[in-house]
């Protein structure tokens, strides 16, 4: 589902990143952990398609997305790829409801509310709809960064350091949503971060 | 949630920057937009009443006002001239002239001039009847559609005047005689459709009238003065003559400036003291249009500024964007569409004032000078003056517009 061979990026042309080839299969929950420094997150934006690599291949359900640009790049994005980031961002101006609207019509796909309130609901954040995000404490702006990074069914999950900025239980739990979500969607998830609290939760490890 | 709601919800999130750009716009374009309908409704009104009106033949006084009261009846009358000494460019058969039209004025109805003149007027304005017919006799009246309208006056109904040119609240001094009415015009657009006809004798007998009450005399001929021809009476006054001429050419051109030099009377040329008008106008007009694009400009640029500076603090909402499927592209027009909303309602929030405002101001026009202004009326300029703000909008926000499509994703997420 998810694989990579030969990945390497450079930010300056000499000093070069290079990965690990990776190999997560459908379904299958990953943990990725590195120090600061050690290219989690470029690889990850490799993986997600936001930065182009100097050369391997990223492989996600058939598509080598290496070779993509432009706009092709920008839909297969929002249609496979659901991304959590350490800090949940939402467009400000709009509701929650309206940011998982923008989601859907943003990839393309058909506006349905009703998938957005069954996604909020099973995360909790429900009755949240109509509110700014801002409004939201970090564990509920998260939940619901969750549930728009789920709202269009993606292929694959990757989360960013989705737990560094919650306490314990807000982390718990968390981190049990996105496996849970990831779960019912069949969706592959590959959590990048240097919480050693995760490390109990994955059987899948890869070390940077 | 598509692009246009999206960019609309990022303007309302920031009311008071949403209402500051609003208002710089509106401002600018409703001044251009008043402007342009306040010119272009007083040129229409002028140039329709020019009526082929080559000369004005009247009392010594400011050329402007003789015209200004006899042609637009805004203003008063420079004073009498007897006809005596009008007589010769009133005799038929003048080698020049083809229609000389004599004005006798001095009289209202609540505010509606009573103009003592002859047939010929009719024919000037292209004025028909719509209903009863001519005056003839003294007393009879022939009004126009508008006070018609105004005053609810039909056929047969009587009135009274008072003097003077405006019926000012506790200045009511009626004349006694009873005006009849005896035919209403059909709308024409031009000025006869705000005035009372009558003959001259009219305003002679209402003017004997109010003295003979004052020596206490009864007997007066007005009547029997209807059938005679004006010339007649060498020793009465008229207002003015309006004058066409047979042809233009250079004696008509010397005309007016002999009747200057070497008579008690005044001659004015209308077109000459029009275009006068629009010249002193202009200067004005000129003045507040350069202000109005100033102030279009300074929108503009505070457009741009507050495009600008949002952009910054949505860096991390637009590389989400991209993120979430948008493409370049989207976000370049996103922003576009930003500022062609900005704009576009500003715009039209201006036309409205402008409009708004020549309605009310065509109100207070109506009361003073009986002139009709319409506020709904719309010319092509505003069409103009609509892209040339769609246009403004879209400079303002294409630099903005680039830079939001060229976000890099990778970057800017990754200073989160």
């Amino acid at each position: 589902m998810l694989q990579t061979k030969g990945l390497y990026y450079s930010y300056d042309g000499r000093n070069q990143l290079q990965f690990p080839d990776i190999d997560c299969k459908k379904g299958e929950h990953w943990l990725l952990l590195g120090q600061s420094g050690s290219g989690k997150t470029t690889l990850l934006h490799l993986l997600g398609g936001l930065l182009t690599p100097k050369g391997g291949v990223v492989n996600i359900d058939g598509t080598n997305i290496a070779n993509m640009v432009g706009s092709a790049l920008d839909r297969f994005r929002g249609q496979r790829v659901g991304i959590i980031f350490q800090k949940a961002h939402f467009v400000k101006s709009l509701t929650v409801e309206e940011n998982l609207l923008l989601a859907q019509q943003l990839a393309g796909a058909p506006a349905s509310k009703t998938r957005i309130r069954e996604m909020l609901e099973r995360l909790n954040v429900g009755h949240k709809h109509r509110s700014k995000p801002d409004r939201l404490s970090a564990g509920e702006q998260q939940r619901v960064a969750i549930a728009r990074a789920l709202v269009n069914q993606p292929a694959i999950i990757l989360a960013d350091e989705p737990t560094s900025a919650l306490d314990d239980v807000n982390c718990n739990e968390v981190i049990h949503l996105l496996e849970e979500q990831a779960a019912a969607v069949a969706a592959t998830l590959l959590v990048v971060t240097h919480d050693s609290r995760l490390k109990a939760a994955f059987r899948n490890q890869i070390h940077l | 949630m598509n692009l246009f709601q999206l960019s609309w919800k990022n303007l309302t999130n920031k009311p008071l920057s949403l209402a500051l750009n609003l208002i710089l716009f509106a401002l600018g374009t409703g001044l251009i937009s008043l402007l342009l309908l306040l010119s272009s409704q007083l040129q229409e009104k002028f140039d329709k009443n020019l009526a082929g009106i080559d000369l004005v033949i009247g009392a010594k006084g400011s050329p402007l006002q003789l015209i200004l009261c006899s042609m637009y009846h805004v203003d008063s009358p420079t004073g009498n001239i007897s006809i005596k000494e009008a007589k010769p460019f009133m005799r038929s058969g003048h080698p020049l002239i083809k229609a000389a039209i004599p004005l006798s004025m001095g009289d209202n109805y609540k505010n509606y001039r009573i103009v003592g003149t002859t047939h010929d007027i009719l024919g000037l304005y292209n004025a028909e009847i719509q209903e009863g017919k001519k005056w003839e006799k003294t007393w009879e009246t022939t009004i126009g559609a508008t006070v018609a309208a105004d005053l609810g006056l039909k056929i047969g109904d009587r009135f009274q005047s008072s003097h003077g040119f405006a019926t000012e609240a506790g200045m009511d001094m009626a004349h006694d005689g009873d005006f009849i009415v005896v035919g209403i015009l059909k709308p024409s657009g031009s000025v006869v459709d705000q005035l009372i006809l009558t003959n001259t004798q009219t305003i002679w007998a209402v003017h004997e009238h109010a003295a003979e009450e004052g020596s206490d005399t009864t007997a007066h001929e007005a009547h029997a003065d209807d059938s005679r021809p004006l010339i007649e009476f060498e020793d009465r006054d008229i207002t003015s003559l309006l004058i066409q001429f047979k042809s233009r050419n250079f004696q008509t051109l010397n005309m007016g400036r002999s009747i200057n030099e070497n008579t008690d009377l005044q001659a004015a040329s209308p077109a000459f003291e029009i275009n006068r008008l629009y010249a002193n106008m202009g200067v004005g007009v000129d003045a507040l249009q350069a202000l109005a694009f100033a102030i279009i400009l300074v929108s503009g640029l505070s457009i741009f500024i507050s495009l600008f500076s949002s952009l910054k603090e949505r860096r991390y909402e637009l590389a989400l964007m991209r993120v979430m499927g948008a493409s370049r592209s989207r976000l370049f027009f996103l922003i576009i569409l930003e500022g062609l909303l900005l704009a576009v309602l500003g715009c039209i929030i201006g036309l409205l004032l402008s409009h708004g405002g020549m309605a009310i101001l065509s109100g207070l026009m109506k009361d003073a000078y009986r002139y009709a202004f319409s506020g709904w009326v719309f010319l092509k300029e505003e069409w103009i003056l609509l892209a040339g703000a769609l246009l403004i909008g879209m400079l303002a926000a294409v630099i903005p517009a680039v830079m939001a499509g060229r976000t890099d994703i990778s970057e800017t997420l990754a200073e989160g």
